[in-house]
C-alpha cells in the first residue's frame, strides 16, 4: 500500500513541471491564437541556463536565485522571438505558425550542442531538500514534496493574477476578443508580448526545476512538448485549470502505467486521451473554438485538371528521369530513388493538408508503419518481395484507420497536436517493444530481390510507383471525392447542410493518405535494407511538412516539386555541415515569414497574373472578412 | 390548400440555454407551395428555431414533422436528404471552387455518387448545374471563381445550391440581409416564381418589412422566444400586440400599409 502510495506522489511531483509547462502554452494560446510548438525548447533552455547558473552561484540562496534568473533570462529570448519573429506572424494560417515555431525549435536544439555539448548533464541537489522523508519502509524524495505543494501555488497565483490585477482582466479580454480589446484602446503590441514573456517564464521555470531531479540533455524538448500537447487536448486548449488536472492526469497514469504496461506505458495515456476526445472532443475544460481561419491573404485559383499539354509534358518529364540511369552512377541513382519515394510520402500528406486542409503534424507514422509492415512480412513471413511492397503498406493503412477516427474528430491546431501525439506513441512502441520491433537497433537486412537489386533497377521501381501514386492522388483530388473533401475544407456548415458526412469522408482521405505513405515507407524500407523508429519520427513528420510548404501548399502539383528540391537540398547539406537542423530551423522560418507561397505557388500566380491580365483576384481574406 | 399531411409540421418546439428560454413552445404548420415569413425583433428567437428545423441544433422539447417524418434532433445531412434545402443568413458556400463546381457537389451528394474515386469531376452533372445556374439568372458565371462574387450573387448562387436535390421545403435565413435594395426584391421576386411553379414550401426569416409583405402567404411573429401571432399579411398588420411590441416602434413598413390599403 505504501508502495503505491509513493509511485502516487512520485506522479504529483511530476506534474508540477508538466503543468508549468502546459499552463504557459494554454496562456499563450489564448490571447495569440498561437500553439508555440518552441515551448519545449524554451523548456529546455530552461534547464539549461538554470544548470550554467548552479555551477556557478553557490549556497541555497545561489542555487534558487539561479532558478529564478534562468527563467527570467529565457523569458527575455522569448520576449525577442516575439518581436522579431511571431509579430510577424500573427495573421498567418495556424499551420505556418505551428512550422515557424518548430523552427526555432530546431535552431535551439542545434544551438544548445554547439554550447553545452552533446552529454547529458547532472545538475545540483536543490539545497534544503536533499535528504527524503521516511514513509512507512519507502523513501520520498522531499524535493518531490516541494514540488507536490508548487503546482496548487503556481495555480492559485495565476488565478489572482488573472482575476485581481488590470493586467489579467485585459488578458481575459483579449482572450475572448482580440480585435475588441485593441480597439478600446489597449495596445496590443505589448499585451501579446507580456503574455509571450509569461508563458515562455513558466516554461524556463518547469525546466530549471527539473535539474535536481533528471539529467539536461538535448532531447528533453521533444519528451516534453509531446506530453504538453497530450496535457493540453485533454484538458483543454485555454483553460489553465485543465491543464492542471490534465497534467495530474497524465503524470499519475505514467507513474502507474509502468507498473501496468512497464514497457509501453505510453499507450495507457493514450487509451486515456482517446476517451476524452470521444466524450468531450475540446478536453475537459476547454470550449469549443470558432471554425479555424482559412489560409488568409492567399490568392486562391481555381484547380484545375491539366491540359493535354501539360499532360504531355508531365510524361516528358518523367521519360527524362527515367533516362537517369544511362548518364549517372550508383550514388546519383539511389539519391534519385529516395527522392521518387520522398515524393509519394510528400505527396500523401499534401493530399490530406491541401485537399483536405488537415495538416498533420505526424505523417511519418504511417510512413514508419508501411516500412516496419515490408520488414514483419519479409523478416517474419518470409514472404517475397513484391507481396511485401503490396501488403506492407496495409499497415500504415490500418493505423491510419484507427488513428484517423479520432484525428478527425477535431480541426486545425487540435487536428495537428494530436496527430503529432499519435506519432509519437507509434514511435515510442517501435522504440520501447524491443522484442518485437528490435527496438533502437530495427530490423536490418532488408534487401530487394535480384530482379529490383541493382540501383538502376531499384530506381526505376521507385519511379514508376511514385508516378503511379501521384496520378492517382491527383485523379481522386478532380474526382467527387475530392470535390467533398475540398468542400469539407471550405465550409463544413455548407457540406453538411448539403447531405455530406463529413466526417466519414475525412476519415476516408486519411486512410488513403496513410496508405500512400505507407507505399512511400513500404518502399523504403528496401532502399535502405533497414527499418528504424526514427522512420517515424517527428522530424520525418516535418521534412514532409516543408515539402509541402516549399512546394505550395495551395497548389496541386506542389508537393511534387517541394519535395524533390527540399530532399536533393537536405541531402547535400547534411554532407556540407555538422549543423543541419539550424540551417534547417532558418530555413523553415525563412520560408513562412517571406515565400508562404512556395515554389508552384509563386509560379502559379505570375502565370495566372499574365494571363488575366487584369488581376481580378482578390485575397481571400478580404472577402471573408467582407462577407462577414 | 390540402388538408393532408402538412410539408412542415412543428408542435411545441423550445430550447432554452441556461435560464433563458431562446424559444418556448413554439407550434406552427406549412404547406406545399406556401410562402411563410418567421419575424420578429433582434434576440426573438428566430435562427435558434431555424437551426431546429435543419438539424443544426437539438430542441429541448418538441415535434418536427417534415412530410409525415419525424425530424426532430436528426442531423442537418438527414434532413437534407428528405428535401429540405437551406441557405444562410451569412452565405455558406466553397470560396476555392468556380460557381459550377459549387452547385456540382450539391448535385453529387444528391445522386449519392460522394465515394466515387475515379470520374473526372469536370463532366459529372455539368448540364443540370448550368440549368440550376440559369434558373437563378447566373448563366454567364459558371466558371467564375466562387470567391471573387459579390454579395448578391453569393445569396443567389446558395438558392441555386438549396435548389440542387429537388427539395420540396426550403429554409431561408434572412435571405436578403445585406443586400442593396433592388436585389432583393429581384431575389425574393425569383424565390417566390420557384416556388409556385415547382410547388415548393418556403420558410423565411426577414428584417425588412417590404419583403415581407409583399412576399409572404402568411407570417408568424415570434417575440421573446414565444409567438405572439400568425396570420395573413393583413391580419398581422391588424395586430396590436405586434404593432406594440415590433411594427408600432419604428417606420418599418410605408404609409400605405400603416393607412390599411390593399397591399
Amino acid at each position: 500500500m505504501a508502495f503505491y502510495f509513493v509511485q502516487f506522489l512520485t506522479g504529483l511531483a511530476s506534474a508540477a513541471s508538466l503543468f508549468l509547462v502546459a499552463s504557459g502554452l494554454s496562456i499563450i494560446f489564448g490571447v495569440t491564437r498561437i500553439v508555440n510548438f518552441a515551448h519545449g525548447a524554451f523548456y529546455m533552455l530552461g534547464a539549461y541556463v538554470a544548470f550554467s547558473l548552479t555551477e556557478r552561484l553557490s549556497g541555497a540562496f545561489g542555487f534558487w536565485g539561479s532558478i529564478v534568473v534562468a527563467a527570467v533570462v529565457v523569458a527575455a529570448i522569448g520576449v525577442f522571438v516575439e518581436m522579431v519573429l511571431l509579430r510577424r506572424i500573427y495573421h498567418a494560417p495556424e499551420l505556418f505558425q505551428l512550422l515557424a515555431t518548430f523552427g526555432l525549435t530546431l535552431m535551439v536544439e542545434d544551438l544548445v550542442v554547439l554550447i553545452w555539448g552533446p552529454d547529458d548533464l547532472v545538475g545540483r541537489r536543490a539545497p534544503g531538500f536533499k535528504g527524503a522523508v521516511d514513509f512507512f519502509g519507502q523513501n520520498i524524495p522531499s524535493y518531490d514534496l516541494f514540488l507536490i505543494a508548487l503546482g496548487p501555488i503556481v495555480l492559485g497565483a495565476l488565478w489572482l493574477l488573472f482575476q485581481r490585477t488590470r493586467w489579467g482582466i485585459l488578458v481575459r479580454a483579449a482572450t475572448q476578443d482580440r480585435d475588441m480589446v485593441a480597439a478600446l484602446g489597449v495596445n496590443q503590441k505589448w499585451l501579446f508580448t507580456s503574455v509571450f514573456a509569461l508563458g515562455v517564464f513558466l516554461a524556463a521555470l518547469g525546466g530549471a526545476l527539473q535539474i535536481p531531479r533528471d539529467a539536461v540533455h538535448h532531447a528533453m524538448d521533444l519528451r516534453i512538448i509531446v506530453e504538453v500537447f497530450v496535457v493540453v487536448v485533454i484538458g483543454g486548449l485555454g483553460s489553465i485549470l485543465g491543464a492542471f488536472v490534465a497534467a495530474v492526469l497524465v503524470s499519475e497514469l505514467n507513474a502507474f502505467g509502468i507498473l501496468v504496461f512497464p514497457t509501453i506505458s505510453l499507450i495507457l495515456v493514450f487509451l486515456v486521451m482517446a476517451v476524452v476526445l470521444v466524450v468531450r472532443p475540446w478536453g475537459l475544460f476547454g470550449k469549443k473554438e470558432a471554425p479555424a481561419r482559412r489560409t488568409p491573404g492567399l490568392t486562391v485559383i481555381p484547380w484545375r485538371p491539366l491540359s493535354s499539354v501539360e499532360r504531355l509534358a508531365s510524361l516528358a518529364a518523367l521519360a527524362f528521369a527515367a533516362m537517369l540511369p544511362f548518364v549517372s552512377g550508383n550514388y546519383a541513382l539511389n539519391v534519385g530513388a529516395e527522392i521518387a519515394i520522398f515524393v509519394i510520402f510528400a505527396a500523401s500528406l499534401h493530399f490530406l493538408m491541401a485537399v483536405g486542409g488537415l495538416a498533420s503534424f505526424g505523417h511519418a507514422a504511417y510512413f514508419g508503419l508501411g516500412a516496419y509492415g515490408v520488414a514483419f512480412l519479409a523478416k517474419i513471413a518470409g514472404l517475397p518481395m513484391i507481396v511485401c511492397l503490396l501488403l506492407g503498406p496495409l499497415l500504415g493503412a490500418a493505423g491510419a484507420a484507427v488513428f484517423g477516427a479520432f484525428a478527425v474528430q477535431l480541426s486545425g491546431v487540435y487536428f495537428a497536436m494530436l496527430t503529432l501525439a499519435f506519432a509519437q506513441i507509434v514511435w515510442s512502441i517501435a522504440f520501447q517493444w524491443v522484442a518485437v520491433t528490435g527496438g533502437d537497433n530495427g530490423i536490418l537486412g532488408l534487401w530487394p530481390e535480384k530482379w529490383a537489386a541493382s540501383p538502376s533497377h531499384f530506381y526505376w521501381l521507385a519511379l514508376g510507383v511514385s508516378a503511379v501514386v501521384v496520378s492517382a492522388l491527383r485523379l481522386i483530388t478532380f474526382s467527387p471525392f475530392g470535390y467533398a473533401l475540398r468542400a469539407m475544407r471550405d465550409s463544413p456548415l455548407r457540406s453538411e447542410s448539403i447531405g455530406i458526412n463529413g466526417k466519414r469522408i475525412q476519415w476516408t482521405a486519411f486512410i488513403i493518405a496513410g496508405t500512400t505513405a505507407g507505399i512511400g515507407g513500404a518502399l523504403f524500407a528496401y532502399l535502405k535494407g533497414s527499418v528504424f523508429p526514427d522512420n517515424m519520427g517527428i522530424s520525418l513528420s516535418v521534412d514532409a511538412l516543408v515539402m509541402v510548404l516549399l512546394g505550395g501548399v495551395e497548389t496541386v502539383p506542389g508537393a511534387i516539386f517541394g519535395a524533390i528540391v527540399y530532399k536533393a537540398l537536405n541531402i547535400w547539406l547534411v554532407s556540407q555541415t555538422d549543423l543541419s537542423k539550424l540551417v534547417l530551423g532558418i530555413f523553415i522560418v525563412l520560408i513562412v515569414v517571406v515565400f508562404p507561397k512556395g515554389i508552384v505557388g509563386v509560379v502559379e500566380s505570375v502565370m495566372h497574373r499574365r494571363r488575366t491580365a487584369a488581376p481580378k483576384a482578390a485575397p481571400l481574406s478580404a472577402k471573408m472578412e467582407g462577407a462577414q | 390548400m390540402s388538408l393532408g399531411v402538412s410539408l412542415l409540421a412543428v408542435e411545441g418546439l423550445s430550447k432554452s440555454y441556461g435560464g433563458i428560454h431562446a424559444v418556448r413552445s413554439v407550434s406552427f404548420m406549412l404547406q406545399a407551395g406556401e410562402i411563410l415569413a418567421l419575424i420578429g425583433p433582434n434576440g426573438a428567437g428566430k435562427s435558434t428555431c431555424f437551426d431546429m428545423l435543419n438539424g443544426q441544433n437539438v430542441p429541448d422539447s418538441g415535434r418536427i414533422t417534415v412530410m409525415g417524418e419525424e425530424t426532430t434532433g436528426r442531423k442537418p445531412r438527414d434532413v437534407w436528404r428528405l428535401g429540405v434545402g437551406r441557405t444562410f443568413q451569412i452565405t455558406a458556400t466553397y470560396p476555392t471552387m468556380t460557381v459550377r463546381e459549387n452547385i456540382q457537389v450539391a448535385l453529387v451528394s444528391h445522386h449519392r455518387r460522394l465515394y466515387d474515386l475515379w470520374s473526372p469531376m469536370i463532366g459529372i452533372e455539368r448540364g443540370e448545374a448550368d440549368r440550376l445556374l440559369d434558373l437563378v439568372g447566373m448563366a454567364g458565371y459558371a466558371e467564375r471563381p466562387c470567391g471573387e462574387l459579390a454579395y448578391g450573387d453569393l445569396k443567389r448562387l446558395e438558392l441555386a445550391i438549396a435548389l440542387a436535390n429537388h427539395p420540396k421545403l426550403l429554409l431561408m435565413d434572412e435571405p436578403t440581409a445585406g443586400m442593396a435594395p433592388r436585389e432583393r426584391v429581384e431575389l425574393m421576386r425569383l424565390t417566390a416564381k420557384i416556388a409556385r411553379e415547382q410547388s415548393i414550401g418556403v420558410l423565411f426569416t426577414e428584417h425588412d418589412m417590404d419583403v415581407v409583405f409583399e412576399h409572404a402567404d402568411r407570417i408568424l411573429v415570434l417575440n421573446r422566444g414565444s409567438l405572439i401571432a400568425q396570420g395573413s399579411p393583413a391580419e398581422v398588420r391588424a395586430n396590436r400586440e405586434v404593432q406594440a411590441i415590433y411594427l408600432g416602434e419604428g417606420l418599418l413598413y410605408d404609409a400605405r400599409h400603416r393607412e390599411g390599403a390593399p397591399a
